[in-house]
């Protein structure tokens, strides 16, 4: 997708006004919220669960070289392939030659962010090949052409009216009268257009929420089942994923799916966990000829051994934007890059630079709310003022904001200057705002008062009266 | 006589720069409260600011420069104590942190750090206390600051506090643990988006039918009052300490004289 994270501010403003689009993000307020605490409160241990979840992708981390070739062995050792992408354009060359090779025509695909990231549909269709979403919320906003506003929800960002305007639209062998006014209607709908397409793909392609070292195996958890579809099928199965899905054990993916569509949805389980090992075998009822897994590192090497590593922890689960009170302000689309909210925050100026993306770790109340969610512990709110902390070294944020600061930190540091500035500066304000206890207008608070009121001091500051206080303390007692 | 007053802890109050400047009620309560419990209460002249403006801005030198500050005005008391989760919680959990590799300025700062408490909690938890003197007649609905929530586990703590002032009863609004939306510079860096925020915060607040709006931060408070009064509502608001201390006589936060 295009990025347009430079211009967050003006995409914000523009989501605000999008009455639309309020209404939408109301659902993620009210349907994600209430049923994860449900989920969470259900299980006494989750919390424990969160700390082993920790633990193992910190493992993991720390020996991913290691895991990975184990992983790379137990792939090949069952007939399937592995594929080492460095770059996104990597990435969408290998997936072009498996593709060509198998003389694909029709390419369908379960939901992945990776291939989000890589900007993998948009290249398909350049090159002649028909990706087709078979998730409903990549479907339907693959036939908006748009991106996904959320990683879990990809269309949260619409009312169920829009979706069925654009099915009367793009389904127009289909009759006029249908009835379309319940989410089950488009469900089926969608269902049954995408039938047709299972048959059609010489290619399948998902994504992975984990890599097993252990088995050799990818494993994706859905609740419509189309990733199954998607992967046995077609002749070809293709799996992208990024390097940081490895865990070493079977053992240790079901401890991180117990946190995981819990965080995620407020279930206990996704509806399908599939796991996939290789081709099909001689004997086996179903499964492609051929089995190939893409790891894709586009940045995450360069986050290891960094402040940032502890963001490779991240299983895509979307607690942190579904508690986020700017995400449910502007939504994912005003982000302008692919993973959006908190972990977007800190993940997109990993992937595409500070300088681009330095609006989205500064748009944050630093609340904390995304770090007491998260089921990998992920210190959401530290990294983003570690990237705060780079932008201001690289003297990347606004000259104002940057001499205000400094101005500012000059009294700060200095107190008897700051006693002096403020003894002075305080009750003058006080004054000024003439007994009415509060300010519509304010000089160079523009930003404050657009809004909202500003309070006038009290008076005098607080330390001016207590030094008088003191002072007729002790000369009482003199 | 002596004795007692050699048992009693010295607090230095670290009375935050907004309280300073323009809510000194909020000070002078939180003095009577600590001295009410049993403290003796200093006030070190040589404090300025926390150093959240400059630490969330990613500005590690001056933070740091405000921080040694901080430390070696307040080192010597048996508690720090602040009437803010905010800064409370930057002096406890993120000094530290600051001084990663000096293992001089690491060390005074994890012995400074522990001995910090925001003022409620610390009321609560490490002075016993279990009820207060004041009055207050009227309904108070009170919004927990992400802060002293998240960082400093701030929640039970006040309530409790809140419930043993005479004549006062609480009315919970919905979400009272969502964050107000003023985030520091973040409202001035994004107004509009943090006016959506504050949006949806005094909806739920005058949804709850309180005729006082109370949190333990004035940052967050001078927030919700200005949208309140912004959108014509009359609900007072006001300083947790004020309360407590009954000291809610003077005009709330925002209001004139008289």
């Amino acid at each position: 997708m295009q990025i347009t994270s430079p211009a967050f501010k003006e995409n914000a403003r523009a989501a605000l006004a999008d009455a639309q689009l309020q209404k939408a993000l109301g659902n993620v307020r009210e349907g994600f919220i209430d049923k994860r605490q449900r989920a969470v409160d259900a299980l006494p241990e989750f919390d424990a669960l969160r700390d082993s979840a920790r633990s193992i992708k910190d493992h993991a981390l720390a020996h991913l070289d290691l895991y990975l070739e184990a992983y790379e062995k137990k792939v090949t050792e069952a007939g399937g392939h592995v594929h080492w992408a460095e770059t996104g354009a990597d990435a969408r060359a290998i997936i072009l030659e498996i593709c060509r090779a198998a003389g694909a025509r029709t390419v369908t695909k379960g939901k992945s962010m990776i291939t989000e990231e890589i900007e993998l549909n948009h290249f398909l269709e350049k090159e002649g090949i028909r990706p087709v979403e078979t998730d409903l919320g990549e479907y339907i906003i693959q036939l908006r052409r748009e991106s996904p506003s959320h990683i879990i929800a990809p269309a949260v960002h619409l009312t169920k009216e829009q979706v069925e305007a654009d099915f009367r639209r793009m389904h127009d062998h289909l009759p006029f009268a249908r009835d379309l006014s319940e989410p089950e209607s488009l469900l089926n709908e969608a269902r049954r257009v995408l039938r047709a397409q299972y048959f059609m793909a010489d290619v399948g392609i998902t994504g992975a929420n984990f890599l097993v070292a252990e088995t050799g195996s990818s494993v994706i958890v859905t609740n419509e089942g189309n990733g199954d579809l998607t992967q046995i099928l077609p002749r070809v199965h293709v799996v992208v994923a990024s390097i940081e899905k490895i865990v070493p054990t079977l053992e240790d993916m079901g401890q991180i799916l117990r946190v995981l569509a819990r965080s995620a949805t407020g279930q206990d389980m996704s509806v399908y966990t599939t796991v996939s090992t290789g081709p099909r075998r001689p004997g086996d009822p179903d499964g492609p000829d051929e089995y190939h897994v893409v790891l894709v590192d586009n940045g995450r090497s360069a986050m290891l051994g960094t402040e940032f590593q502890d963001m490779l922890r991240c299983i895509r689960c979307g607690a942190c934007m579904n508690h986020c009170p700017v995400y449910h302000a502007v939504g994912g689309h005003a982000y302008g890059s692919v993973y959006p909210g908190p972990m977007g925050a800190v993940l997109t100026p990993s992937l595409v630079g500070v300088d681009k993306a330095g609006h989205l770790p500064n748009a944050s109340t630093f609340c904390g709310r995304c770090e007491a969610v998260c089921p990998m512990r992920i210190p959401l709110p530290k990294m983003m003022r570690h990237w705060r902390e780079r932008e201001f070294s690289r003297g990347l944020n606004p000259a104002t904001q940057r001499y205000g600061l400094r101005a500012w930190a000059l009294f700060a540091r200095h107190p008897r200057l700051y006693r002096l500035a403020t003894a002075i500066a305080i009750p003058a304000l006080s004054l000024f705002s003439a007994g009415k206890g509060r300010f519509r207008h304010l000089p160079l608070a523009g930003g404050w008062t657009k809004h909202r009121d500003m309070p006038a001091p009290e008076g005098r500051t607080f330390m001016q009266q207590w030094r008088d206080r003191d002072a007729l303390k002790q000369g009482g007692q003199a | 006589m002596t004795e007692d007053m050699m048992k009693k802890p010295r607090v230095g109050l670290f009375v935050t720069c907004l309280v300073d400047l323009f809510r000194p009620a909020v000070g002078f309560a939180s003095v009577k409260l600590l001295e009410e419990a049993g403290c003796e209460v200093e006030v070190p002249m040589a404090q300025t600011c926390c150093g959240q403006p400059a630490y969330n801005s990613g500005d590690r030198a001056d933070t740091i420069a405000i921080a040694k500050n901080t430390i070696e005005s307040f080192e010597e008391y048996d508690y720090i104590v602040a009437p803010s989760g905010s800064c409370a919680g930057m002096l406890r959990k993120h000094y530290p942190g600051l001084f990663k590799g000096d293992a001089h300025w690491e060390a005074r700062a994890a012995a400074f750090s522990a001995k910090v408490h925001e003022l409620v909690s610390f009321l609560v938890d490490v002075m016993g206390v279990d009820r207060v003197t004041a009055a207050h007649s009227g309904s108070v609905t009170y919004h927990d600051s992400c802060s002293g929530l998240r960082e400093l586990g701030i929640r039970e703590q006040p309530r409790r506090l809140l419930a043993t002032v005479s004549g006062l009863k609480i009315k919970e609004m919905r979400d009272a643990d969502v964050c107000c939306g003023f985030g520091g510079t973040f409202c001035v860096k994004y107004p509009d988006i943090s006016n959506r925020i504050v949006e949806e915060k005094t909806a739920n607040i005058r949804a709850a039918g309180a005729d006082t709006l109370i949190a333990g931060d004035l940052g967050c408070l001078m927030n919700m009052a200005g949208k309140l009064q912004r959108e014509g509502s009359d609900i007072e608001v006001r300083h947790v300490a004020e309360v407590l201390a009954g000291m809610d006589d003077r005009p709330a936060i925002g209001r004139g004289q008289g």
